[in-house]
């Protein structure tokens, strides 16, 4: 090798890692600048740069009060209950959903598919102009099971995945079951469910993590913020008076962020995977 | 249905049996599809005919209702703060074009061995997993006089003075906000990007590579090629999410200071002003330019590909013959 062929093969190397670090750091810096600022007393924040660190990385005082100012405790059993109650409903009803479309050739069938994609092309945010008169009509406005209702609806890309691997999953299976005289119902859940399980975890990531997140809709239909905050909703609590009180509405923050992390940590394989196996097919 | 099986069972000829069959199929595919079909009649539908209904007409969610024909149409495009907005869209096409550029690099480069890759990857993709509100308090604190941005830009040289209110200026908060949606999207691009290049025969890089292809030839003859769907899907995404744009501006500014997108007036057209007709005008008239927009880059790429898919067929048969010559070698060996 050359000096230039060297030298040529050093910059590229440290161009790639440069780049790499480079955008990491743009990735995680509001990120760590909001760590810093809920680590600080108020008289620190008041009086030291964003980006000074904090005198003691142990003063939890922002996030206790930020927990009990933004009623989190109550926003975080309203979330649990609304993700648990949304995988099921949509496990279930996704599962089946693509069973049918997968297995039985009937007239209708490229219908309702394509009914499916086309609803996923309206934008939320216009239709639920609409929604919320059907909302109001069904006196689901400020009732939790009337979200959960609302938030089980379409979901294009469970539906896919589920679709996708009843693809990968041999006919003969269901044949044989068949001739043994097992009935649908059977074949549905003690053969294919069990078998389901990666799509149906992949797809419970993708939907729990839009589901937790979700506040637009939440803030129109759950407007009881004092009962019924969820994590996402709870935060606007620090809209107004506390507006400027950054190191408590950082704490906040971070406190939101927390499941979402562990989420992260625990299932990125699936996460990215789950991703990717969506986007493709969709 | 419970007759027919009890036909069945009486008497065991075949055709009873397909028929028993038939039933139970028809009220099994009942029983799955119901719920499903219910709610995205109930959610997605039925409100979409709604909305055409009330476009029609002046009214609020409670009280009486007055037709009135066309007018909210007319005065969508009449009233500067409707189709106006729509002009906004065109920075967020502008950000989204730098998304997709940077996540497909950022992708080539952590496809090949790097050291620590994951450990950039999941830095880069965890802003995708925050909600939008508590990302509409970071970036206001992030963005305040003083505070992270302007510190860090001072770090780099910049002085307090020169720099604008990143969320006042008129002249630069939109693109402030475009910057907000770049980072939160950049890194899930990304990982779509690496699942469909690893997804590409890893025995053609060394194909190439035996052949003096450089890191650059590579990307153009056997990377570009193998994820242009899922490209060409993105950019179909990226256009209509730019037309639909609404997070940002939401949750950041409320819309002041010229930052208000199409959605964001309309959202506060219809829920705070409640003039919902005008809202539902509003909705309709996105959605046909919408739709419009996706069959035209539908056809164009359909039209583009179908070019571009004969030259793969050479492309293929190269590799192919590539291959066969890296075969001989080896077994020449």
């Amino acid at each position: 090798m050359t000096v230039v062929q060297k030298l040529g093969k050093f910059i590229t190397i440290f161009l790639k890692y440069f780049s790499l670090v480079f955008f990491s750091f743009v990735a995680v810096l509001p990120i760590i600048s909001c760590v810093i600022t809920a680590f600080k007393t108020d008289r620190e924040y008041q009086q030291t740069n964003v980006m000074v660190l904090p005198e003691s990385w142990l003063n939890f005082d922002n996030f206790v009060q930020a927990f009990q100012k933004a009623n989190m405790g109550r926003a975080f059993i309203n979330s649990t209950i609304i993700l648990v109650c949304v995988l099921i409903v949509s496990v279930f009803v996704g599962t089946q959903l693509a069973y049918v479309l997968n297995r039985f050739k009937f007239p209708g069938n490229g219908l309702i598919r394509n009914l499916f994609l086309f609803a996923s092309l309206l934008p939320g945010v216009a239709m639920q102009v609409a929604v919320y008169e059907i909302m109001y009509n069904l006196h689901f406005i400020n009732s939790l099971i009337g979200y959960i209702i609302m938030m089980c609806g379409t979901d294009v890309i469970s539906i896919y995945i589920y679709i996708q691997f009843f693809e990968n999953i041999d006919v003969s299976l269901d044949e044989s079951a068949i001739v043994d005289g097992a009935s649908y119902f059977t074949i549905f859940y003690k053969i294919l469910l069990p078998l389901l399980k990666p799509a149906i975890v992949t797809s419970c990531i993708l939907k729990g993590v839009g589901t937790y997140n979700e506040y637009y809709s939440a803030n129109l239909y759950l407007q009881d913020k004092k009962n019924l905050p969820t994590v996402a909703t709870s935060l606007y609590t620090f809209v107004g008076p506390l507006g400027s009180k950054y190191n408590l509405i950082c704490a906040g923050v971070i406190i939101s962020l927390l499941p979402a992390l562990i989420v992260f940590i625990t299932c990125q394989k699936q996460i990215y995977s789950g991703l990717t196996a969506g986007s493709v097919k969709g | 249905m419970a007759t027919v099986t009890q036909a069945a069972k009486r008497k065991r000829t075949f055709g009873e049996w397909a028929s028993s069959r038939d039933g139970q199929k028809i009220f099994v595919m009942a029983a799955f599809m119901i719920i499903p079909l219910l709610l995205l009649f109930t959610f997605t539908y039925l409100p979409f005919a709604e909305m055409f209904g009330f476009s029609f007409y002046k009214m609020k969610y409670i009280g009486a209702r007055k037709f009135i024909g066309l007018d909210n149409y007319v005065k969508v495009f009449e009233r500067k703060d409707c189709f106006g907005a729509l002009k906004l869209s065109l920075y967020y096409m502008g950000g989204s074009i730098v998304q997709l550029a940077l996540s497909l690099y950022l992708a080539t480069v952590l496809s090949f061995k790097v050291k620590g890759g994951s450990i950039f990857k999941g830095f880069m993709f965890f802003p995708y997993l925050i909600n939008g509100i508590a990302i509409g308090f970071i970036f206001k604190f992030f963005y305040t006089r003083g505070f992270v941005f302007d510190t860090v830009l001072q770090w780099c040289g910049f002085e307090l003075e020169n720099l604008p209110y990143w969320l006042k200026d008129q002249s630069i908060n939109n693109i402030s906000l475009v910057g907000t949606s770049v980072w939160r999207y950049f890194g899930q691009n990304m990982v779509l990007f690496i699942g469909a290049i690893m997804s590409v025969d890893s025995e053609l890089y060394e194909a190439a590579m035996l052949d003096g292809a450089n890191r650059f030839q590579q990307f153009k003859y056997i990377i570009m090629p193998s994820i242009k769907t899922i490209i060409t899907l993105n950019v179909i995404l990226s256009i209509t999410g730019s037309l639909s744009a609404f997070e940002p501006p939401y949750v950041i500014t409320s819309g002041a200071n010229g930052t208000g997108t199409y959605f964001v007036v309309m959202h506060e057209i219809a829920h705070t002003q409640q003039k919902v007709g005008l809202a539902s005008a509003m909705a309709i008239v996105l959605l046909l330019i919408i739709m419009t927009v996706t069959v035209l880059q539908k056809l164009f790429f359909k039209y583009v590909f179908k070019n571009a898919e004969d030259e793969d067929l050479n492309a293929t048969a190269k590799r192919d013959k590539k291959l066969a010559k890296m075969a001989q070698r080896k077994a020449g060996r």
